[in-house]
This record gives structure tokens, C-alpha cells and sequence, in this order.
């Protein structure tokens, strides 16, 4: 049984939060000099110009690529030979509040929904906890802006609604949001599993790189099917018009129940960001 | 080419803007997001001064990132507008003639627009490190207690900004994607 403490926690979580708010990552950074290479709007092509200044400004002097510097969602795989001494929670909370703080970022995050008081340290964070096997933990920091949480969106279809439901359901939500999400956007979807699961998926898939398919060539095929159709909508980087509304379509698919159909669509804006250490 | 424009705007010119042109700001403007709007509209329901001249004001909806030791601001890009709708109609009635966000606003704002002349400019979502460079100078004004939400002087430089709705009820959210899509068929 392999030890870690707590505090060695707390170091990595804090340093993540701050390399994943200024750094975008390289296959988000690829795949938008790629669609400003086929886009042929000139207005589109315009904000694909100053979206890749602002992050090469960014990389360069260490800045929050966007303002909105997310609730920090933390994935950990925690490998079921190691035992954690300590508060794994709290040292998790603790390294958000020590990146937020070092790293200037903002603090977005309110003690309770309805009275809306800033909790000032952008604690607490969103925790998921996977056991896997090994001795060695697995540690994923992706801060979530809510410009695009907000246009986010689950449903319980049938299972008679089939493809065509799941289809129809992923681009109406992306055509629905429109400009707010700040596009072009990269479209997390989650299929089956129960209602929660199916959020879940939709969230897990936004960490997947954008230029890794799905494992199964049905969901693979589904992704560019549903990337092309987005992209035929002619929403454009920030809804101006253009080709590239979206960067990618990610699905994550579980199993799921004999009457069900959850389908979850998780968007997230051009600053993609998430960064991973394993220790 | 952009057209230059001044800040505070005037409804004069404010209502010269049409929907798509390009503009650089400079001059003075004001931030607030959902919190400090609900504040300044409780003002006004209870017929109190605001913290700041409203008239001829352009309301930047932005919540920066704090600001590193030498700089100004941090990262300072635009916030989705439609949150402020059920604020903005108030705010332009008393004399407000710009707001810059990004995202759709509701029929009740662009009444408010059409009726008093205001404009609705959207920035570039997503690039906050860019858009904190044209800002040159930052002075609280309000509601220190909401952080980063708190209300602030800027003065701004050749700050770029888009027409999105104008004083007429233009709507690029509208023209744009279907310019584009007419010219793809």
C-alpha cells in the first residue's frame, strides 16, 4: 500500500488550476488554426485571428485566458493501492483556494445558490472521485465557465426516439444557445446511463482532446455527423455568422435502462481547458 | 474600417451606429454585472441617485480577474448579456445609451433601445487577456463588497467592439449568420 499525503494533494490541485486558466491546451490550439484555415467568412475569421492572440498573450505572460476563470471541477483516479492520509476533500478545497488566490484568478463561486454570497476563495470545488486500479493517483483540474454551462441542457427521451432523437436533441441545443456560449464551442454529449450519469458523460467528455475520437467507429462516425450538421448551421465564432460554430463534438456512452434514453449536451466555449498530472 | 467612437456616448451618436459596424471605444465607461445591476435598479425603484452618471453611460457586463502587481485589470472580457435583461430597460430609460456584452438580449431591451436610442455592442467573448490591454486605467466606484462584481470607472483605449443590435432593432445575431448562409448555398 503505497502513502500519499494530503498536502501532496493540495500542491498539485493548486498548480493545475492555475496552468489550466493560462494555458490552452495543444489540441484546442490546433484544432481552431485548423477551422480558420478552412473558414472563409471574414468576420469569422477576424475572431479566430483574436482568439489565438489572446491566448498566445495569455501563454506568454501567464494570464487568465478568459475572465470567467470557471468552478474548478476536479477528476481524480485514485488508484485503489494508494491510502491517502488526511482530508482528501479539504485538501482538494485547499488547493483551489491556494490557485485561485496565488494565481489571480477570479473567485466565481457563491456559499448558496439562492442567497448568493461569494464564497471570496472560489472553493468549493466540483469533486469526482473514480477508483481504478494501480498505486498512483490521477489528478485532472478543467475550470467551467458558465457562459456555456448556462446554455447546457439534459432530456429523457424514448427509446423510440432512437439516433434521429439524439441527433435532433444535441444540434437544436447548440443552435438554441446561439451566440451566448461564446462559439465556436466544443460540444460535450452524454447518452444513457441514468439521468445523473448521463450529466456526468457530458462533462467527462469535454475533457477528452478534441482531436481523439471516440473508441467505437459508431460513436467515432456519430461525432463527425454531428460536427459537420452544427457546423451547417451558420452560427459562426461568436454568432456573427461562418463555418465554425463548433471545434468538436465528444460523446461519451454507457449502458443504460430497458425504458430509457437520457441524452445530456454539456457546451463549453473555445477556452476548452483542463490540465493533468499524475503522482 | 472601425469608426472611432467616444465614451460617454451621446444619443446623437448613438444613434448613427448600425448593426455590424466595427468600433474602437475610448474614453470612459462603467462595470457591472447581475448583482451591481440589481442594486442600481433598487435605487432607482426607491428614486435614489446612482453611484454614477447613467446618462450618456456605455455599462461594460464584465467581472475581471484581479489584477497582477503592475497592472491595471486582469483579464477583462465580456459576460453573456442576457442576465442583465431584466435591468438594462430601466437604466436606458433613464439615459444609458450603450452596454457592451456578448450573446442575445430580449424584445424588452430592444424596445428600450429603439425608444430611448441605444446601442448594444458585443466584444469577443473568450478573449479577456486581450481586451484587459485597452484598458488603461480602473477607479472603483461602488460595491466593493461584490468583489469582482463591483461597480468601476475604466478608461478605455481603442477597445474593439461590435454593433450587434442598433438603435433601430438591427440584429447581427440575425443578418450575420444569414448572410453567411445565403452566400454558402
Amino acid at each position: 500500500m503505497r502513502e500519499l499525503s494530503a498536502q501532496q494533494i493540495t500542491a498539485v490541485v493548486s498548480r493545475l488550476c492555475v496552468e489550466a486558466n493560462c494555458h490552452l491546451p495543444q489540441d484546442m490550439k490546433e484544432r481552431i488554426r485548423e477551422s480558420l484555415d478552412r473558414e472563409t467568412w471574414p468576420a469569422a475569421r477576424e475572431i479566430l485571428e483574436r482568439i489565438t492572440e489572446n491566448y498566445e498573450i495569455a501563454d506568454t505572460e501567464n494570464l487568465p485566458i478568459c475572465q470567467d476563470t470557471g468552478m474548478a471541477c476536479v477528476f481524480l483516479k485514485i488508484g485503489q493501492d494508494v491510502h491517502i492520509t488526511g482530508d482528501l476533500a479539504r485538501a482538494v478545497d485547499e488547493g483551489v483556494r491556494r490557485g485561485y488566490r496565488d494565481g489571480y484568478l477570479r473567485k466565481s463561486v457563491v456559499r448558496d445558490p439562492l442567497d448568493r454570497v461569494n464564497t471570496g476563495d472560489n472553493t468549493p470545488a466540483i469533486l469526482y472521485c473514480e477508483i481504478v486500479p494501480g498505486d498512483r493517483v490521477e489528478i485532472t483540474v478543467a475550470p467551467k465557465g458558465f457562459g456555456s454551462e448556462n446554455m447546457s441542457a439534459i432530456k429523457m427521451l424514448r427509446p423510440s426516439d432512437g439516433l434521429q432523437g439524439v441527433k435532433d436533441f444535441v444540434v437544436r441545443t447548440v443552435k438554441d444557445a446561439g451566440p451566448n456560449p461564446c462559439p465556436p464551442v466544443v460540444v460535450g454529449v452524454g447518452i444513457g446511463g441514468t439521468f445523473d450519469k448521463a450529466a456526468y458523460l457530458a462533462k467527462k467528455a469535454l475533457l477528452r482532446p478534441v482531436d481523439v475520437p471516440n473508441g467505437s467507429p459508431f460513436y467515432a462516425r456519430l461525432e463527425r455527423e454531428l460536427l459537420d450538421e452544427i457546423n451547417a448551421l451558420g452560427i459562426g465564432p461568436q454568432g456573427l455568422g461562418g463555418r465554425t460554430t463548433a471545434l468538436a463534438v465528444n460523446i461519451e456512452q454507457y449502458p443504460t435502462h430497458i425504458a430509457g434514453l437520457p441524452v445530456a449536451v454539456n457546451i463549453n466555449c473555445h477556452v476548452t481547458r483542463h490540465k493533468t498530472e499524475v503522482i | 474600417m472601425a469608426i472611432a467612437i467616444c465614451a460617454p456616448l451621446t444619443r446623437e451618436t448613438a444613434r448613427t451606429l448600425r448593426a455590424g459596424d466595427s468600433c474602437l471605444i475610448s474614453g470612459t465607461i462603467y462595470t457591472a454585472r447581475d448583482a451591481a445591476h440589481k442594486r442600481l435598479c433598487e435605487l432607482v425603484e426607491r428614486g435614489e441617485a446612482l453611484p454614477f452618471d447613467i446618462r450618456s453611460s456605455v455599462i461594460y457586463f464584465v467581472g475581471p480577474t484581479p489584477e497582477k502587481p503592475g497592472q491595471v485589470i486582469g483579464s477583462a472580457g465580456p459576460t453573456t448579456s442576457y442576465r442583465m435583461d431584466a435591468y438594462s430597460p430601466a437604466l436606458i430609460a433613464l439615459g444609458q445609451t450603450g452596454m457592451i456584452g456578448k450573446g442575445k438580449r430580449g424584445p424588452e431591451v430592444i424596445e428600450a433601445m429603439k425608444a430611448h436610442g441605444a446601442v448594444y455592442f458585443g466584444a469577443i467573448g473568450g478573449c479577456g487577456a486581450l481586451l484587459g490591454k485597452c484598458i488603461k486605467k480602473r477607479e472603483l466606484v461602488a460595491y466593493e463588497d461584490l468583489g469582482a462584481e463591483a461597480i468601476c470607472r475604466l478608461e478605455v483605449e481603442d477597445f474593439p467592439a461590435v454593433v450587434i443590435i442598433d438603435s433601430l432593432g438591427s440584429n447581427l445575431y440575425e443578418t450575420g449568420p444569414a448572410a453567411y448562409l445565403e452566400k454558402e448555398k
